[in-house]
C-alpha cells in the first residue's frame, strides 16, 4: 500500500490519541495512537511509521510499519514491514513479512477467509509471502511466493 | 556444570576482540546443511498440522516454510528479549545478574505441553547463563510428550569470538545462516557484561560440552548428536 493509496484513507495523525471502539467501513490510516479495538470488516488499516496501536484488530488487510500490541486477524492480507514491532497472535489467509520486522506472537494461516476476495499481488519490496497451504503450491507458479537474497 | 561453564566465560570475555572468526556482513548469508532439520523434517512434513515454537531472531523464511506446511507457527525471540534492562537485578552478592523469574514471567507463556516442537538453534550458548536452565526448564513444560527440540551448540574450536547467526530454513534439511546485528530501536541494551560483542552482535557466552548439553536436558527423553565440519554440534532432543 503505497503513498499514493493511502493518501485515500482516513487518517489519524501521529498527534491524535484515541481510547476506545474504532470502528468503520472505510479504509483508515493510523500514525498516531489507537488503544482500545479496531473493527473494520471488509476494509484495510495501514498502521504507519509512527503508529502505536493497543488494540485487537479485525480488518481485511491489515499493514503494519509501527507498533501493534494485540491481536490482528486480517480476513485476506496482513503485511509487516522491516519497521514493524508486533507482539500478538495474527490469523490471517496470507501474511507478507519483510526482514527486520520484529514479531512476537502466532501466525495462524486459515485456508479459508470470511470473506471472498481476489488474489492479491506480491509487492515487490516485499521480502517473503506466505499463504494458505492448500493454493501454495500454485501461487508460487504465479510468482505469489517471494523470498530476497539477503 | 555453573564452575565450568564460568571458567570458559571468563575466557571469553577477556579475549581480544579482534581475534577468531570474523563474522560475514549481515546482508550475506551462507548455506548450511543441517542433519538435525533433515531428521525434524520427518515430523514436519508428515502431514499433520504441528504447533512450531521458533524462538530466534524473527525469520520471514521460517515462518513462510512452516505455515506453508500447514503448521502453527510461533515466534518469539528470547535472546533478544534477555537484553531487557529491566531485567537486571542485584544477587545476594550484590552482583548484577539478570531476573530470570521475571524474565519467564514475560516470555514463554504458554499452556503446558503446547507444541510438537521447538526450534531453539544457537539460544543456549548466547544467552546470559543465569537464564539458560530456567528456560530449558520451560521448554519441557511446553512441549508436548514425544514432541522435538532442535538446537545447535559450538565447539571449543569454534573461539570466544564466533558470531551469532540466525537461521532461515530454505529446505528440509537446509539452512541460511545471516549474522544478528542489534536490533536499532527496539533493543535496549545489554542484558549484562559480556552479553553483547564489540561488533554491535552477541557474543558467545560459553561452550557447552556433551556432557553438560547432556545434563541440560536430562528431563527429556532422549537426545541425538550430529556433528558437523563447522564447528557446530547439532542436537535433537526429544520430550
Amino acid at each position: 500500500m503505497d503513498t499514493a493509496r493511502t493518501s485515500e484513507f482516513a487518517h489519524i495523525g501521529k498527534s491524535v490519541i484515541i481510547k476506545g471502539e474504532l470502528s468503520g467501513s472505510e479504509d483508515l490510516y493510523v500514525d498516531g495512537v489507537v488503544e482500545g479495538t479496531i473493527e473494520l470488516h471488509g476494509n484495510s488499516l495501514v498502521v504507519g511509521p509512527n503508529g502505536q496501536v493497543r488494540a485487537n484488530i479485525n480488518a481485511k488487510g491489515v499493514v503494519v510499519q509501527g507498533k501493534v500490541e494485540g491481536n490482528i486477524r486480517a480476513s485476506e492480507r496482513a503485511e509487516l514491514h522491516k519497521t514493524a514491532v508486533i507482539t500478538g497472535d495474527i490469523v490471517t489467509r496470507r501474511i507478507a513479512i519483510e526482514e527486520g520486522a520484529y514479531f512476537k506472537g502466532k501466525v495462524d494461516i486459515q485456508k479459508e477467509a470470511a470473506t471472498v476476495a481476489p488474489p492479491v499481488v506480491a509487492k515487490p519490496e516485499l521480502k517473503v509471502e506466505a499463504k494458505a497451504p492448500a493454493a501454495a503450491a500454485s501461487a508460487a507458479g504465479a510468482g505469489m511466493i517471494k523470498n530476497s537474497g539477503n | 556444570m555453573a564452575s565450568v561453564t564460568h571458567s570458559f566465560m571468563k575466557l571469553f570475555r577477556t579475549s581480544s576482540p579482534d581475534s577468531g572468526t570474523k563474522p560475514v556482513p549481515a546482508a550475506s548469508r551462507l548455506a548450511r546443511r543441517s542433519s538435525g532439520l533433515a531428521e525434524l523434517s520427518r515430523l514436519l512434513k508428515s502431514g499433520d498440522p504441528l504447533c512450531v515454537l521458533d524462538v530466534g531472531y524473527t525469520s520471514a523464511a521460517n515462518i513462510r516454510y512452516l505455515t506453508e506446511l500447514g503448521h502453527k507457527t510461533y515466534s518469539e525471540d528470547l535472546l533478544d528479549a534477555s537484553t531487557d534492562p529491566a531485567l537486571l537485578t542485584q544477587n545476594e552478592q550484590g552482583q548484577r545478574v539478570l531476573d530470570s523469574k521475571r524474565f519467564l514471567a514475560d516470555n514463554l507463556v504458554y499452556p503446558a505441553a503446547q507444541f510438537d516442537i521447538v526450534l531453539c538453534w544457537n539460544l543456549a550458548d548466547y544467552m546470559d547463563e543465569s537464564l539458560v536452565k530456567p528456560v530449558v526448564g520451560r521448554f519441557w513444560s511446553v512441549i508436548k510428550p514425544g514432541g522435538m527440540l532442535l538446537a545447535f551448540f559450538h565447539t571449543r574450536e569454534a573461539g570466544p569470538d564466533a558470531p551469532c547467526y540466525r537461521y532461515h530454513i530454505v529446505g528440509s534439511d537446509s539452512l541460511e545462516m545471516q549474522h544478528i546485528e542489534a536490533r536499532k530501536g527496539l533493543r535496549k541494551g545489554p542484558g549484562g557484561p559480556g552479553h553483547a560483542a564489540p561488533t554491535g552482535g552477541f557474543r558467545l557466552q560459553r561452550v557447552f560440552n556433551n556432557r553438560h548439553i547432556e545434563t541440560l536436558f536430562r528431563d527429556f527423553t532422549s537426545i541425538k548428536f550430529f556433528l558437523t565440519r563447522d564447528n557446530i554440534r547439532e542436537v535433537l532432543v526429544v520430550r
